[in-house]
């Protein structure tokens, strides 16, 4: 039941241009990313004349394509996230879900899936184009395994946020924005608290926990964090949800 | 007949306002339910709950003996829905639109092209089916509304104004539908169409102010119509006194001309002895025929009190 629920919400994305255009320019930003790192890997690294300055060929493009994947996705998932729930109040469609022999878990853990699906999509597409790499070089798997699983908890992370905002209004581009400034404020505040190493906030953020993975680190403590921090909003939202029975 | 619906106490209060006050009936298999009453009174809410749209402030909702509040997923299984708002994805085509609607009702796979045709087909869809729903008329649109509802062969049917927009010929052909449908699982339908009422129900509830009002077969609405009442013309009017000595008559209204509504204290009054009396007394009867109320005054009536 989850898989159609998923299923209705990826074919509903492609049946606009929206989807096409998001999915053309991602793809084609990450493509700019990785070439740029390509390019000018030999540059930089005939430049860097001490053994110790000179990093391989995966971590320096990885870095390239990681890191813009970090903020591509910051806006591209509330842009893909924005209707999934908020749509179907403004067209007032939710008592056709509501109607059918689907529980309101399910209806979220499948709009989730469903976003999620297409995101994965995405960084496995990611993943294969700098695999490719490895035709003339020796590809570190392992930083390119730990990055890719510390972007798809990150992009499930954003699709989280993007989802429970979506449940909150019926219209699409203030969920969009809600939930980009709520991803932004997760990230962009780590800088304000860059100086004071302690602060509680290094707990919450969501790059600090990411960046463990971009070192090529998976730690457990760094999974849990994710997983709690998706359920959480997944949770938030099937609860939102459950209030419109309950309040009408 | 088997019961497949039940409602019991259905409360329901939007913050201090009663929208929905102890409601309770039940409906058997092979029956179809009328629910009328003016705006606001409550006919939408209640399908809501009977849908488990909504959940009730107080009351219970059976549907083919399971709860719906205890036991959503069985007991929505059964039921097909139309809310007053039709649920439409529109930026679909009607056939991938209704495809949607048969998986999450769990049609089996192989079943699922079949009952799309045949939804289609009841609902007069079958022309249609390659079109992108917002393109469509709102009578079409309102059509692909009532497909979605029957596309799984529910036991209950439960449709919110389901004529609304649909031009004479379509509302011929969604009521002889309904009452197909109705034949063998049950239908609840809400309107504002009074004649239509008479024409597809078996049975009619009419709700007013969250209270209901009225409730009971066509007959017995027909019963209430028809009454004890007589519309007389007398060339020579006698005065109440005198017809009161004459027959156990309650009330006498004047309309315009000579025409005068007689209503009498019993039901089963004796029509041919009052017309002899008249004869004899010499009124200078000129007409008698039953009065009829209309559908309309009966309804203004019984939700006015
Ligand atoms: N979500 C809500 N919040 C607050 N009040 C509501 C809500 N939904 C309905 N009501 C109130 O409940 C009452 C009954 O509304 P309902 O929609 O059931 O009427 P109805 O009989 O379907 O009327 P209509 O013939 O106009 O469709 C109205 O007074 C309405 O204002
Ligand atoms: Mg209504």
């Amino acid at each position: 039941m989850i898989i159609n629920i998923a299923s209705k919400e990826i074919k509903s994305f492609f049946v606009t241009p929206m989807g096409w255009i998001i999915l053309a320019l991602i793809t084609a930003a990450f493509g700019t990313y990785y070439l740029e790192g390509v390019n000018s890997y030999f540059e930089v690294m005939s430049g860097a004349i001490r053994p110790a300055e000179r990093v391989g060929v995966t971590i320096y493009v990885g870095q390239t394509v990681y890191g813009a994947a970090f903020f591509l996705m910051l806006f591209a998932v509330p842009l893909m996230s924005m209707r999934l729930i908020s749509e179907e109040r403004r067209q007032q469609t939710l008592p056709f879900l509501f109607s059918a022999p689907v529980s309101i878990v399910e209806i979220v853990l499948g709009k989730f899936f469903g976003l999620f699906a297409f995101l994965a999509l995405m960084v496995v597409y990611i993943f294969l184009m700098l695999s490719t790499l490895n035709i003339w070089a020796d590809v570190d798997f392992g930083y390119l395994f730990s990055n890719t699983f510390g972007l798809l908890l990150l992009v499930g992370s954003f699709a989280a946020i993007g989802i429970y905002f979506s449940s909150l209004t019926s219209q699409p581009i203030i969920a969009a924005i809600l939930s980009f400034i709520f991803a932004f404020l997760l990230l962009g505040l780590e800088s304000y608290f860059a100086s004071q190493p302690n602060h509680w906030f290094h707990h919450v953020s969501l790059l600090k926990h990411f960046q463990t993975f971009s070192r090529g680190v998976i730690s457990s403590k760094d999974i849990i964090y994710f997983l709690l921090f998706i359920s959480t909003f997944i949770v938030l939202t099937i609860r939102r949800l459950d209030a419109d029975r309950l309040r009408g | 007949m088997a019961t497949t619906l039940k409602a019991l106490g259905l409360t329901r209060l939007f913050g201090p306002n009663k929208a929905v006050n102890n409601v309770s009936f039940e409906l058997s298999k092979g029956e179809v339910l009328g629910f009328l009453g003016p705006n606001g009174a409550g006919k939408s809410t209640t399908m809501r709950m009977l849908t488990g749209n909504l959940a009730p402030t107080e009351g219970q909702v059976e549907i083919c003996g399971v709860n719906i509040i205890e036991e959503p997923k069985l007991a929505k299984a059964n039921i097909g829905y139309l809310p007053e708002m039709r649920p439409l994805y529109k930026e679909f085509r009607v056939n991938e639109f209704l495809r949607i609607a048969a998986k999450l009702h769990n049609i089996p796979a192989k079943k699922i092209n079949s009952s799309i045709d045949i939804a289609m087909e009841k609902c007069g869809l079958t022309h249609m089916s390659n079109r992108l729903i917002e393109n469509l008329s709102n009578g079409y649109q309102q059509r692909v509304g009532i497909a979605q509802a029957i596309i799984h062969n529910p036991e209950i049917v439960i449709l919110d104004e389901p004529t609304v927009g649909l031009d004479p010929i379509q509302i011929r052909e969604i009521r002889k539908l309904i009452k197909e449908i109705g034949k063998e699982h049950s239908v609840i339908l809400s309107t504002h169409i009074l004649p239509e009422v008479e024409i597809v129900c078996d049975r009619v509830q009419i709700i007013d102010k969250g209270n209901l009002v009225f409730h009971g077969s066509i007959d017995d609405l027909k019963q209430q119509r028809r009454g004890n009442k007589l519309l007389v013309g007398f060339k020579k009017t006698p005065t109440l006194k005198k017809l009161q000595s004459l027959f156990d008559i309650v009330k006498i209204e004047k309309q315009e001309d000579l025409l005068h509504v007689i209503q009498f204290k019993n039901l089963d009054f004796d029509m041919e002895k009052f017309i002899q009396v008249c004869v004899k007394e010499k009124l200078g009867l000129f007409q008698v025929s039953p009065h009829i109320t209309s559908l309309e005054d009966t309804f203004v009536q019984l939700t006015n009190k």
